[in-house]
């Protein structure tokens, strides 16, 4: 992706500013044949020098919008770009195909797996296409199925979590949201091969950690995790929808908020400005990251992972000592 | 001091008097018509006009569900308090101060054993009333400890859920509590334990996408409001106004996700003949 095809987010203005003019200086250069070099060189360090200020202090709530940033690489861009021979499969077997709920099998750095995930999608057809990410009841089913396929030929499973959600309609709980997103927390533990999550943007609660209930739980350095949203729980508890920032950090949603609390094992560190700014980087990160888990995982018995991922979640939030 | 003695003194007396007069009556939601206090208790809570279920209290049901209305509490390890230091409009350490002074108990969880038609149960409920029953690490805590305690001693378990869903103040870590109370279940569902869930109103949310679903056998209170999303959500959602009787407890039975919708006053026959018929006890 393109510098230039980067959605601005609102405070990140003053980077946008000074690369703006980089870009027209750069136009200017190769219209005249002036050299410019040097100014422009000074401009992007400036840039840099201004991405690296924000982005090591951002707050939860600017943490949140990159997290959600539209150029964000999404579930389908770490399956091109580290799922092999990646054969998508379809459906619950049951009622339909749930576009929201990616899945399918490949080989990871030669080493057949199950992938799942939520795809949001990165324009508007596609967005409706994968309904934002937001899987209803038989995508919650499909990924049991994928999970039911991955323990049968003891194939490892890899999820990338992105959702704002399950999707909250009149036929998801017709057909029982509630049930779908139980019993895959119930499939989850019961795997008898090495499971790792990775939330690569939004890990948005219960849609999220139906999925996510893992042997290793990975976040990128600005995804967040939380238990609703910032939007539902300002309105809900501060009953006013401007209080999002302050129901942002009062949810302790960051990646590094969450590895203090004990509910993650790492933070994945991001390209400089975000994995909007580096795809190829980051995935390439995510990749390693991944096979190095797994590799762990690797030296135990399917017993053994099950018994160590249900025990790891048993002592959830136990006897947590007070954050300063 | 004795002037403030004598000044604070009239003002509690009086709101204890209104209060006092407040409790006196309640009026059925469903068809608007004051219900005598004491009445309402003797008739379990029950509107004697329309039949319709108001919130039943824990030591009511617990009274109307053990043989003889006895049975043993377990006593609950104490978690830390307010593991994020969450602060909306109150602080969350002061919430739940509130809520405990009103309901004499340290969160939204009772866990109690004693014979339910001559066979001993654990039961774990939830309290409404304690911050709308939502599941935080306390109430997590609660349920491992049932399913602990009804492996320990090979008994059936019940929980009967009633809650909005995961205790927002405890941010991720409530929301940690489904994947935990699941792998509890999951423990008890190795022993080929029965595990009965009972659903009253509310089970919502986290609760309902958790331990509430996973049950051997599912039972809904009559009128119960059962589901993921609030309706309130979902109409946001879709803009669209919702079809009659949607998420109530005969709504999901007509859908496949609850076997029995029972009337209160049968609760205790119908969990007994479940419990009998699994374990193939004969009178």
């Amino acid at each position: 992706m393109k510098d230039n095809e980067i959605i601005t987010l609102e405070f990140e203005k003053t980077i946008a500013e000074v690369e703006e003019k980089i870009k027209r200086l750069k136009q200017v250069e190769a219209g005249e044949g002036i050299d410019i070099g040097s100014e422009v060189d000074r401009l992007q360090q400036k840039s840099q020098r201004l991405l690296k200020q924000l982005y090591t202090k951002l707050s939860p709530w600017q943490k949140s919008q990159v997290a959600r940033h539209p150029n964000r690489p999404h579930c389908l861009d770490y399956i091109n770009g580290l799922i092999d021979d990646f054969e998508p499969l379809c459906g619950d077997r049951a009622f339909a195909d749930d576009m929201a709920m990616v899945g399918g099998i490949g080989s990871f750095r030669g080493q057949s797996v199950v992938v799942i995930g939520q795809e949001k999608g990165c324009d508007l057809e596609s967005r409706v296409k994968y309904n934002f990410g937001m899987a209803k009841p038989e995508g919650y089913r499909k990924a049991q199925r994928l999970m039911d396929l991955a323990d049968k030929f003891k194939l490892p499973v890899i999820a990338f979590v992105d959702t704002s959600g399950a999707f909250p309609g009149i036929e998801a709980e017709e057909r029982g949201q509630a049930q779908a997103i139980a019993s895959s927390i119930e499939r989850c533990l019961n795997l008898k091969v090495p499971f790792v999550s990775i939330i690569v943007g939004e890990g948005g609660s219960g849609g999220a950690i139906a999925i996510a209930t893992a042997n290793r739980i990975l976040m990128l350095e600005h995804s967040i995790y939380s238990v609703i949203s910032p939007e539902g729980c300002a309105s809900i508890l501060w009953r006013s929808a401007e209080k999002v920032k302050e129901a942002t950090e009062a949810l302790c949603l960051t990646a590094q908020d969450l590895r203090r609390l004990g509910v993650i094992d790492e933070i994945i560190a991001e390209p400089l400005g975000g994995a909007q700014r580096d795809h190829n980087e980051i995935i390439l990160r995510v990749g390693d990251v991944i096979a190095r888990h797994l590799k762990e995982l690797s030296v135990h018995t399917g017993e053994e992972l099950k018994r160590r991922r249900t025990d790891k979640f048993l002592k959830m939030g136990r006897h947590l000592a007070k954050p300063e | 001091m004795n002037w403030i003695a004598d000044f604070v003194r009239p003002k509690i007396k009086k709101a204890t008097s209104k209060e006092i007069a407040e409790n006196l009556w309640t009026k059925c939601p469903e068809c608007g018509q004051m219900l005598f206090n004491k009445e309402l208790e003797k008739d379990a809570y029950l509107c004697s006009y329309c039949g319709h279920h108001l919130r039943l209290p824990l030591k009511n049901r617990f009274e109307m569900l053990f043989d003889d209305g006895k049975y043993k509490q377990l006593a609950l390890p104490k978690l830390v308090d307010d593991p994020l230091s969450f602060k909306d409009s109150k602080k969350y350490s002061d919430r739940l101060k509130a809520y405990r002074r009103l309901t004499k108990n340290d969160d939204a969880i009772m866990v109690a054993c004693g014979n339910i038609g001559k066979i001993k149960t654990v039961v774990a409920a939830l309290d409404f009333t304690f911050m709308g029953g939502s599941m935080g690490t306390a109430v997590g805590e609660g349920i491992v400890k049932a399913v602990d305690f009804a492996i320990k001693t090979t008994s059936p378990l019940v929980i009967i859920s009633a809650s909005g869903g995961a205790r927002m103040q405890e941010g991720i870590l409530s929301l940690m509590q489904m994947a935990r109370t699941t792998a509890a279940i999951n423990l008890l569902k190795e022993k080929n334990i029965p595990y009965i869930s009972i659903m009253t109103d509310p089970t919502t949310g986290g609760v309902s996408a958790s331990f509430a679903m996973l049950g051997d056998i599912h039972m809904a209170e009559k009128g119960c409001i059962i589901g993921f999303a609030g309706a309130r959500v979902i109409e946001q959602t879709i803009r669209e106004t919702l079809p009659e009787g949607f998420q109530k407890a005969e709504y999901l039975r007509e859908h496949g996700m609850v076997d029995i919708v029972f009337e209160r006053t049968e609760m205790k026959n119908k969990l007994v003949k479940i419990l009998k018929l699994l374990l193939n006890k004969k009178d």
